[in-house]
């Protein structure tokens, strides 16, 4: 039920994603770390204080990080790579297209700084296209946890997956809301049953769709809620449901909206049960430098957003 | 403006405005802003012919690219200082809505950069295309490149390397700031860069060592560079610089990489500085 979803305090999901690193090491000893030169970007340090011998510092070699990945993967490790998603992703995308993902090697990309709320550092940095590169790999799952425990528990979580896996998460101190060491890869969360509109949603967006729905509730309006953590495979049940229920849906990410989780679930209902349907993310731009909900808020990607689109879909029904 | 005395006194105004912009941003990247601060200023003061009223195409100049865009506030600093923005410019630095982003960009019409880089290890490259359509357009002038030590990590690098040296682009000076440091350390202990003359060298590149925070030896370097073009090779300097020069807490360390200085420590890094060219100021 939606109020069982209450911001308790801030953390980062690239803190998650350390904290589920070292856990991860603990209980698997298959898993390696590599970073290039981000140690304290991407919260490695405590995964390589425990296992000095199972982390690798690669340097500002990205290309090579990837491949070596490939290799360790080849003979039985769990390397989790560790940079910003843009140097995660658009750098190394043959890399990661011909040595892990059409060679099926079991390599978990990690990805953090996704998307404008890393702020300052600017457009350079900004990626908003990653997903829509990393789902359209044959094989490659793509995961984009909304907050510290939910990025945790992915991290966590990957490592007992077979295959490829994009893993996004991001810079700044965010709402932690979800709670702890829940995570199944490819199943949504179901976060509220409602009959108006369907709000889906994916990263740090999900706590503002969280938002929207609390508003939206308040005046009478029925929300449905879906937190889909993991873009590809995506739950299209979960979706083909609430579609079903409320008639209209909105999605909501931080990304671009050509290519990103909207696409995806525009493409399952134009196939399967056509319904009208709104999105939220990045309008085939670049991002800039400021603070993170200065950005937000520019380029359109915040609570009242989600609620204009909202009562835009609706009326459409 | 070309005595050795007033080029320092210029660099001393711009390592004031990295402190102020990186401050007032509460974000960006000093240490390696202020250890290429001399080598801006003498670029931009002395050694270069450029035109401020910037064309992008920038014939008949010498160009500059910035491959390790991360130290900005210096390039932004000297830029203004030499004329293409206002210096009052300098205090919307990586706020929302400014031409100072971040990392250099085009994007927003900023005059005096012509690629945007941020992403490490692509401006060698860029200045190889640049350098090649001088030549194409029977234009005389030299291109500067400035890196990373750790910046030359990236593979990228070495293939404009060797595309440089292969196709004879004598009209190309790279530059490394060879400070020992990046983010996560020194040099040596993220990834050695090893015999870094002898890998230049080999590549086919004239190589050159200098004190990149002694202004007397970087001008003569750089001239002396500038007047060796055109003998069918590209040549690089590799510049000795210590990150975060001069101030006395910052000095030598990659703590100081990409972290702003609290209020404290800007007064106290601002209290080594002269303020040789007058403040800009911060909006009311
Ligand atoms: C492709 C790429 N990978 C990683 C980064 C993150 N990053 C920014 S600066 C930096 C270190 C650069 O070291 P160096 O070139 O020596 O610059 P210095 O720290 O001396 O200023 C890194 C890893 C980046 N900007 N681009
Ligand atoms: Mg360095």
């Amino acid at each position: 039920m939606l109020s069982d979803y209450i911001a308790k305090d801030k953390k980062s999901t690239r803190d998650g994603f350390g904290a589920g690193l070292l856990e991860v090491g603990q209980k698997n000893d298959k898993v390696v770390g590599l970073c290039a030169d981000l140690i304290g970007s991407l919260k490695m340090n405590a995964f390589m204080d425990a296992f000095p011998e199972r982390f690798f510092q690669m340097g500002i070699a990205e290309a090579n990080m990837m491949g070596v990945a490939a290799g360790l993967a080849t003979s039985g490790q769990i390397p989790y790579t560790g940079t910003f998603a843009n140097f995660s992703t658009g750098r190394v995308f043959d890399q990661i297209r011909q040595s892990i993902a059409y060679s099926h090697k079991n390599v978990k990309i990690c990805a953090s700084h996704a998307g404008v709320t890393l702020g300052e550092d600017g457009a350079t940095h900004q990626i908003m296209e990653d997903v829509g590169m990393m789902k359209m790999l044959p094989g490659m799952a793509v995961i984009n946890p909304c907050d510290y425990n939910q990025t945790k528990a992915a991290t966590i979580a990957i490592a007992e997956y077979d295959g490829p896996v994009y893993l996004r998460f991001g810079r700044p101190g965010w709402p932690v809301f979800m709670p702890e060491g829940e995570f199944s890869i490819g199943k949504a969360v179901h976060m509220n049953e409602g009959k108006d509109v369907s709000i889906i949603a994916t990263g740090h967006l999900m706590w503002y769709a969280v938002e929207a729905a609390n508003v939206l509730e308040s005046e009478g309006i029925s929300v449905d809620l879906i937190n889909i953590h993991t873009i590809k495979p995506l739950d299209a049940t979960a979706i083909l449901a609430s579609a079903a229920r409320t008639g209209c849906v909105v999605t909501a990410e931080e990304h671009q909206i050509l290519g990103g989780l909207g696409g995806s679930v525009a493409q399952l209902l134009a196939a399967n049960n056509p319904c009208p349907i709104e999105f939220v993310g990045m309008d085939d731009s670049f991002g800039e430098s400021g603070k993170p909900d200065q950005l937000l808020a520019k380029y359109n990607m915040d609570t009242a957003t989600i609620l204009a689109k909202a009562r835009a879909v609706m009326a459409k029904k | 403006m070309s005595s050795i005395k007033d080029l320092e006194l210029v660099a001393c105004q711009v390592r004031r405005d990295i402190i102020r912009q990186v401050h007032y941003a509460s974000s960006g990247h000093p240490g390696g802003s202020l250890g290429c601060a001399d080598l801006f200023t003498a670029l931009y003061f002395k050694v270069m012919e450029h035109d401020t009223s910037f064309q992008m195409d920038g014939k008949g100049e010498d160009m500059f690219f910035l491959s390790n865009g991360h130290i900005s506030p210096v390039f932004y600093s000297v830029l203004a200082r030499s004329g293409y923005f206002p210096v009052e410019e300098l205090a919307t630095f990586r706020k929302l809505d400014s031409r100072l982003q971040g990392h250099p960009a085009t994007h927003e019409g900023l005059p005096g950069v012509r690629i945007a880089s941020g992403s490490l290890g692509q401006g060698l490259s860029v200045a190889c295309g640049v350098a090649q359509a001088k030549k194409l357009n029977k234009d005389e002038k030299s291109i500067f490149c400035l890196m990373g030590d750790g910046e030359l990590q990236e593979g990228q690098i070495w293939e404009a390397v060797m595309y440089a040296a292969h196709n004879k682009l004598d009209n190309l000076i790279g530059i490394v700031d060879w400070n020992g440091r990046q983010i996560d350390g020194d040099n040596d202990d993220v990834l050695s860069l090893g015999d870094l003359k002898g890998k230049w060298k080999t590549f086919g590149w004239t190589v050159t060592e200098v004190d990149g925070n002694n202004m007397e030896a970087l001008v003569t370097a750089l001239l002396d560079a500038k007047s060796n073009t055109g003998n069918g090779v590209p040549q690089v300097i590799l510049m000795r610089t210590e990150m975060g020069h001069p101030i006395d807490f910052m000095v030598g360390s990659h703590k100081w990489h990409g972290v702003a200085p609290n209020v404290e420590q800007t007064e106290n890094a601002l209290a080594q500085l002269e303020e040789t060219m007058g403040d800009y100021p911060y909006p009311a």
